[in-house]
């Protein structure tokens, strides 16, 4: 028995030493920085007061740009994804299977940075816009907007989304589709009854990843951005590196957690009452 | 109820002919066992039937209605599959009345037909458990249920008691039997157990690499086989095929019964040695070797003893031998 634990601690203490030295440690230097106060030369000094976090209407700005481009980025990114993944598990061929699987993941060959000034140009004033201006559909403004940004982020962030779906859609019983057409569903009500329900899992994990990334995301808004569509993840670049000023930057960055919990933890009630077992009370 | 009718069915998976040209006719309400060989196209003529793969060519009527193109869903059939497929998602009623609801039933309708068919199956205390819930047994029950809820005119059942241990199968056996004769439905029945085709089926159908080789009354496939192959599938042990020449008899090959043949420790037509001997209480069956006729399989009624390696000697009754000529056709 002793033994058993004592294994079990060996194995489990990489792992905890890591999660210790390079999570919480870091949770509980900017929890205590986010009540202090900034240096004369930026930085930090201990004290103790709320005004860092009565301050962050400061940047609301960031937090209403995440909290609206977050959200609908994973939507879009779920509603491209979902049909993607649904041709790529259901309708394809074995044989082309792993090569198209292939070709949704050869963007991540390519840094996003570089990806991302392919978008700079494509959205700029040299690229589609002036291509519809040469159309006579006039000439829209197109980077430097939370259109350019959701771009970004979409393009960024599919294939993530696609493989959970993909994974869940290819474990799939495609008998189960044979006795829902034989017990009398046409097929798109297989789809619903069936498809949709058993890749829920894959949905919840693809939103979730996504979600959460793009939470903390700041290369994109960056870039596309150009300054104009700031994200929290900005803000804290900013904060720390430019106006140095730790203790407002800790308090964004707590009041980030805090949002990103809250919101996960609403996500996964909702995914687990929705995609979650005996939902047939809903049918019955 | 329905009749089913089958023409010239063929299919092909890439350009390897898996039915060859099947003729079928069902009666209202028969009980039909379809057997044959692992890989001779049961399961394909079912999905033919069920609509889930459509033929090359021939035509399926069912009730006299042409249904060959019709979709899985316009035809009145209900198939319980040989993995149950049942919906993982949902509860024991929700798998039995998914169907029904979606049929455009109303939810007390729904109720009703499921709680009747629940208690006809037994399965009324596991309505709210999930299929990775429940044993075997009772899996195979809700995929039944599944199927008897929509009251379909033609049942078809793929294997559907090979997940089961023997006990189970011999309960489950008689529930099918049971259950048959209270709904009276056309059921075409696959199956590997010969015992469950005899016991069951009005009519069996042999198959072999996509042909029906027979059709017929259980005991008239049994006692009457229309050529080797049927001879050689129907019946445990296998019937032994003899040189028709060295025993004196007509055609290429003879057909005997194991238990058609007596055993004496006198004297005998044939005579040879005890090679291997098969106790089974009920039962013994020797593998006798001979000089002239090879290996000969015989079968004896309840507990005898012989040693290994004893002569013994045999007689064959005449009255019961089948004749074969040399393409396996029987002679009469
Ligand atoms: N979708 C398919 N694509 C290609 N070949 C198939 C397909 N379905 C069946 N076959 C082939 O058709 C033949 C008959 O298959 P089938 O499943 O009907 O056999 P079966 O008689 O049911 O055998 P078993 O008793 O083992 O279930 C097999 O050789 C099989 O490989
Ligand atoms: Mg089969």
């Amino acid at each position: 028995m002793q033994r058993q634990t004592l294994k079990t601690w060996l194995f489990l203490a990489p792992a905890g030493a890591w999660f210790l030295c390079m999570l919480v440690l870091p949770l509980v230097v900017v929890f205590v920085f986010s009540f202090g106060e900034r240096g004369a030369a930026g930085g930090y000094v201990p004290a103790f007061t709320f005004d860092n976090f009565l301050n962050l209407g400061a940047r609301w700005a960031a937090f209403k740009n995440t909290l609206t481009l977050a959200p609908t980025g994973t939507l879009i990114c779920l509603l491209i994804a979902y049909p993607l993944a649904y041709f790529l598990a259901l309708k394809t061929s074995p044989r082309w299977r792993t090569l198209l699987l292939i070709l949704v993941i050869v963007p991540f060959w390519t840094s996003i940075l570089i990806r991302s000034y392919a978008w700079i140009y494509l959205l700029g004033g040299q690229g589609i816009p002036s291509l519809l201006n040469a159309l006579g559909l006039g000439n829209p403004r197109l980077i430097n907007t939370p259109f350019a940004v959701l771009v970004g982020i979409v393009y960024g962030y599919l294939p993530l989304m696609v493989f959970p779906i993909y994974v869940a859609l290819e474990r799939l019983d495609k008998r189960l589709l044979e006795a829902s057409s034989d017990l009398g569903s046409p097929p798109w009500r297989s789809f619903l009854q069936v498809t949709l329900p058993l890749s829920m899992p894959g949905v919840a994990t693809g939103c979730m990843l996504v979600f959460i990334l793009l939470m903390g995301e700041f290369l994109i808004p960056a870039m596309l951005g150009g300054g104009k569509v700031f994200f929290i993840g900005n803000a804290l670049v900013d904060l720390f590196l430019q106006s140095r000023n730790w203790a407002f930057g800790s308090a964004v960055a707590v009041a980030l957690v805090l949002v990103m919990l809250v919101t996960v933890a609403a996500y996964l009630r909702l995914t687990r009452r929705w995609a979650g077992g005996r939902d047939d009370v809903s049918l019955m | 109820m329905a009749s089913l009718e089958i023409s010239a069915l063929t299919k092909s998976f890439d350009g390897q002919e898996v039915l060859r040209g099947l003729d079928l006719s069902v009666g209202d309400g028969e009980f039909w066992a379809l057997v044959g060989p692992s890989g001779c196209g049961k399961s394909v003529l079912l999905r033919n039937i069920a609509g889930l793969v459509t033929p090359d060519s021939g035509t399926i009527r069912l009730a006299g209605r042409d249904v060959t193109r019709l979709a899985p869903a316009e035809r009145d059939i209900a198939m319980v599959f040989q993995s149950y497929a049942l919906y993982p998602h949902l509860s024991v009623a929700g798998n039995l009345g998914i169907g029904l609801r979606q049929a455009g039933l109303s939810r007390a309708d729904t109720a009703e037909a499921v709680r009747h068919v629940a208690d006809l199956l037994g399965l009324g205390p596991l309505m709210n458990r999930l299929p990775q819930e429940l044993s075997g047994g009772e899996r195979q029950r809700v995929a039944i249920g599944r199927a008897i809820v929509r009251k379909p005119s033609l049942f078809l059942f793929d294997e559907p008691l090979s997940n089961l241990d023997a006990a189970l199968r011999v309960h489950m056996r008689i529930e099918m039997a049971d259950l048959h004769r209270r709904l009276g439905r056309t059921t075409i029945y696959v199956t590997h157990d010969q015992v469950e085709a005899m016991t069951l089926a009005d009519r069996i159908v042999v198959m072999n690499a996509g042909r029906i080789e027979q059709t017929g009354r259980p005991m008239d496939v049994y006692h009457d086989p229309a050529n080797m192959f049927v001879a050689g599938f129907i019946g445990s042990p296998r019937m032994n095929f003899l040189d028709a020449g060295r025993l004196g008899r007509p055609g290429r090959h003879v057909g005997i019964r194991p238990e058609h043949i007596t055993v004496s420790r006198v004297s005998g037509a044939v005579s040879g040695t005890v090679d291997h001997i098969e106790t089974l209480g009920s039962e013994t069956n020797l593998l006798v070797r001979t000089a002239e006729l090879g290996f000969v399989t015989v079968r004896l009624f309840g507990h005898q003893e012989f040693a290994a390696n004893e002569t013994v000697h045999l007689d064959f009754d005449r009255q019961r031998e089948l004749y074969f000529d040399a393409a396996g056709q029987r002679l009469r």
